[in-house]
């Protein structure tokens, strides 16, 4: 995805420590009164003009998380946070549509050029008219990105390329408007509102996001990104996506984030939902780089994330590739419901902790289909005082005969600081169902390091080798453009770690 | 040219090496033989920079630059290679990857423009075929799951195109078959220039039937204790080191 590719590109040489993504952006804003109850539930969905069978879903959504509590099974710790001292929707100012480049807000422009999106990418976004309609040049790959500034989609490109297969790719509140069908038939299916108290926030309170359906039988012909901006001062990011597969239908799928750096902690809880039917496929990869919080562990987002696939057809497949580098916390448990017998899914995580960060993350498959299987690795990395669980359901229901599991957790430590904790939970209920579970915790031995920098390398560049030489099994899993940015990442995250 | 005078050296607060002198003039191949445990390796280490190889006294220096103050890579970069008795193992990490890192850190360290994958990939085939190794090197991990003879001759690849003016070779030959052997000679016969030194660490004579060495010293006990030319290697051979120790 260029938006994460080209920034990272100009970032390499910068010195440590810093958040290159760090910067704030002055635009006009329109936002909603600080503070939540049902009347920010109806600003918003008055604000997006929603239908009112959107607005009872989210104000019984918003019932029931009132009557919900926080979570506290995860190993992070953070302070209360304050649900009334936020603001829960933020939006630009809406303009008309502006003919040229010129038109365009020059700080919105200025937010992607900082961010690496391509200008020809950048017009689209900026929904300058016409710009997303002719294919990109030097027979590149195109990839359609969506982009979310705080509350909205600001446009997505490529859409009328898309639409000739038939393919939605839109922000979810234009779907809501223009395929109603099928956002009525599959929103909260897979995450139902109540699901979890984050879930249940996200429900209530949801901005934005992606909508995704692919026809039967369309192999979608480009990658498909949505890029998550947090701009707003003390603004949650509650995005929404939504992607059905349909019978036959293949798609792979990339999202990127970023937020300015801040003092205060920000909260990001979205709910993804991917739905598969018959023999379809769904690649969901992540590279996700919240700002983490200083060194110190000021500040930075609490990325609190509910993602669930249900592989509800025969033979379909769904696989979760995540690359967790920011955010001062992390919650997050990508997950697959394998229904239909036959169906697959996988889990493939990087997750890095530097500094005073905290990630409890992994992974459920609930198997229910006949000779359903899954696969599970996952990567921890832990430095400086960062804290790393793996926690990673494997359940296994009496239908499930032949399911099959293979789950690898490894850590790897840097430092004395840190810590690595791998919490798998296996409830296996089929006697012909074979689970297996591998792990390892290891550290950069000083023979490695001495090794490398004998050959030259510098000590950060050797621990990036051999950190990337740990996750190659993940870091495989991405798509091309992915993969090598994602290496750059990683080496950026752990800047400062050693020496 | 490599000078080292009064070279003393500890581990974990025991002195290893007592005071080391030891002159290899550009263009010439030394060995270094001695028995196990006498500090042939502390020596290489010292020499690279290793963490815990505390040096207390004496002084070292390639080419009238001090090498004692630098860190591991810029030593590196000053032209020492240091080809390992024990290759460390990189898992999941690409020896293509590896190669090109260190070759452009390196070069980036001299001051030379660095290689895209391309031009790099024709810098190894070259190497790999001078050395008759196949290209299957380049696609494995570091060192992992490699036989012995690989790891060796994996070192021997790493020196040829890193092209140093320092090698230390640290017992590459122990392990290796005959046919091995040579792949290691022709390596650092290869280098052999005006501008390119050597210290071959070895036990056996048999190398040194290759590697023609110019002088050959013995090191016991963290002391060089006897120097002359390619004859006293064999004189080692027949006699031992016993007879060393009792004419020192
Ligand atoms: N890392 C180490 N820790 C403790 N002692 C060491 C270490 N490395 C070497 N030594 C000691 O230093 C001495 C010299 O070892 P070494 O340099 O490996 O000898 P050689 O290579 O000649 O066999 C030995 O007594 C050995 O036990
Ligand atoms: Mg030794």
């Amino acid at each position: 995805m260029p938006a994460v590719a080209e920034t990272l590109d100009t970032v390499q040489s910068v010195t440590e420590g810093t958040y290159k993504w760090g910067f704030e952006t002055e635009i006009e804003m329109d936002f909603a009164p600080k503070g939540l109850n049902e009347d920010t539930v109806r600003f918003i969905s008055a604000q997006k003009k929603e239908p009112e069978w959107l607005l009872e879903w989210r104000l019984k959504a918003f019932a029931t998380w009132q009557k919900m509590q926080e979570p506290r099974w995860p190993a992070v710790k953070y302070p209360p946070i304050d649900y009334q001292d936020a603001y829960y929707y933020a939006a630009p100012k809406k303009k008309d549509g502006p003919k040229s480049l010129d038109e365009v807000d020059p700080e919105l422009l200025k937010t992607y050029a900082k961010l690496g999106i391509p200008l020809k990418e950048q017009a689209i976004l900026a929904g300058v008219e016409g710009a997303g309609d002719s294919p990109a040049e030097g027979g590149r790959m195109p990839i359609a990105v969506d982009a979310v500034f705080d509350s909205v989609s600001v446009a997505t490109s490529y859409k009328e390329r898309l639409a000739k297969d038939g393919i939605i790719f839109c922000a979810i509140s234009e779907a809501v408007h223009e395929h109603p069908e099928l956002v009525k038939q599959y929103l909260g299916t897979v995450v139902p509102p109540g699901d979890n108290f984050y879930a249940a926030l996200n429900s209530a309170v949801f901005t934005d996001g992606s909508f995704v359906y692919i026809p039967k039988g369309v192999r979608c012909p480009m990658e498909l990104s949505t890029y998550f901006r947090i701009n707003a001062k003390s603004t949650g990011q509650f995005e929404r996506t939504l992607i059905i597969a349909d019978e036959g239908a293949v798609v792979s799928y990339l999202e990127g984030c970023t937020a300015p750096m801040r003092d205060e902690n920000q909260l990001h809880a979205a709910v993804v939902e991917l739905v598969a039917l018959d023999d379809s496929q769904i690649k969901y990869s992540t590279v996700q780089n919240w700002y983490p919080g200083d060194a110190e562990g000021r500040g930075g987002i609490y990325n609190f994330v509910t993602k669930r696939a249900q592989c509800r057809g025969k033979r379909s497949k769904v696989s979760w590739t995540q690359v967790e580098t920011g955010s001062a916390i992390t919650w997050k448990y990508p997950s697959c419901v394998l229904l239909g017998d036959d169906s697959v899914g996988e889990f493939y995580s990087v997750a890095i902790t530097n500094n005073h960060q905290q990630a409890d993350t992994g992974t459920k498959m609930i198997h229910v289909g006949k000779r359903t299987t899954s696969t599970i690795v996952s990567k921890g990395i832990s430095a400086g005082k960062g804290q790393n669980t793996y926690r990673g359901l494997v359940r296994v229901a009496p239908t499930a005969s032949g399911a099959r599991n293979f789950t690898q957790c490894d850590s790897l430590l840097i430092g004395d600081q840190c810590g690595a904790h791998t919490v798998p939970y296996i409830e296996n209920r089929n006697m012909s169902a074979k689970v297996e579970h591998e792990a390892t915790t290891s550290r950069i031995a000083e023979d490695q390091l001495f090794y490398c920098r004998q050959r030259g390398l510098s000590e950060e560049d050797a621990v990036g080798l051999i950190v990337n030489g740990f996750c190659r099994e993940v870091l495989k899993e991405l798509p091309m453009e992915f993969a090598v940015e994602a290496q750059k990442l990683l080496q950026i995250s752990l800047e400062g770690s050693v020496g | 040219m490599l000078r080292i005078e009064g070279l003393t050296a500890e581990v974990d607060g025991k002195p290893i090496l007592k005071g080391i002198d030891l002159e290899v003039p550009a263009g010439e191949v030394h060995a270094i033989m001695g028995p196990n445990g006498s500090g042939k390796s502390t020596l290489s280490y010292v020499l690279a920079g290793r963490e815990g190889y505390e040096v207390t006294g004496g002084s070292a220096t390639l080419d009238g630059v001090d090498l004692l103050g630098m860190e591991p890579e810029e030593r590196a970069a000053a032209g020492v290679f240091l080809a390992f008795q024990y290759p460390v193992e990189l898992p999941g990490v690409g020896n293509a990857n590896f190669l090109r890192t260190a070759l452009n850190a390196i070069r980036r360290g001299k001051g030379e423009a660095e290689l895209d994958a391309m031009q790099f990939l024709k810098q190894a085939r070259a190497r790999l075929k001078e050395l008759q190794m196949s290209e299957d090197m380049l696609k494995r991990g570091v060192n992992v799951g490699f036989s012995g003879g690989e790891k060796k001759r994996n070192e021997v690849l790493q020196m040829a195109l890193l092209r140093p003016s320092l090698a230390i070779l640290d017992e590459t030959d122990s392990g290796l078959d005959i046919d091995a052997l040579k792949i290691v000679a022709d390596g650092v016969n290869a280098l052999r220039a005006p501008d390119f030194s050597a210290l071959v660490i070895t036990h056996y004579q048999r190398l040194l039937d290759y590697i023609v060495p110019d002088k050959v010293h013995v090191l016991m006990q963290g002391r060089i204790v006897q120097t002359g030319g390619p004859e006293l290697a064999k004189q080692l051979e027949a006699s031992g080191y016993a007879s060393v120790q009792a004419a020192a």
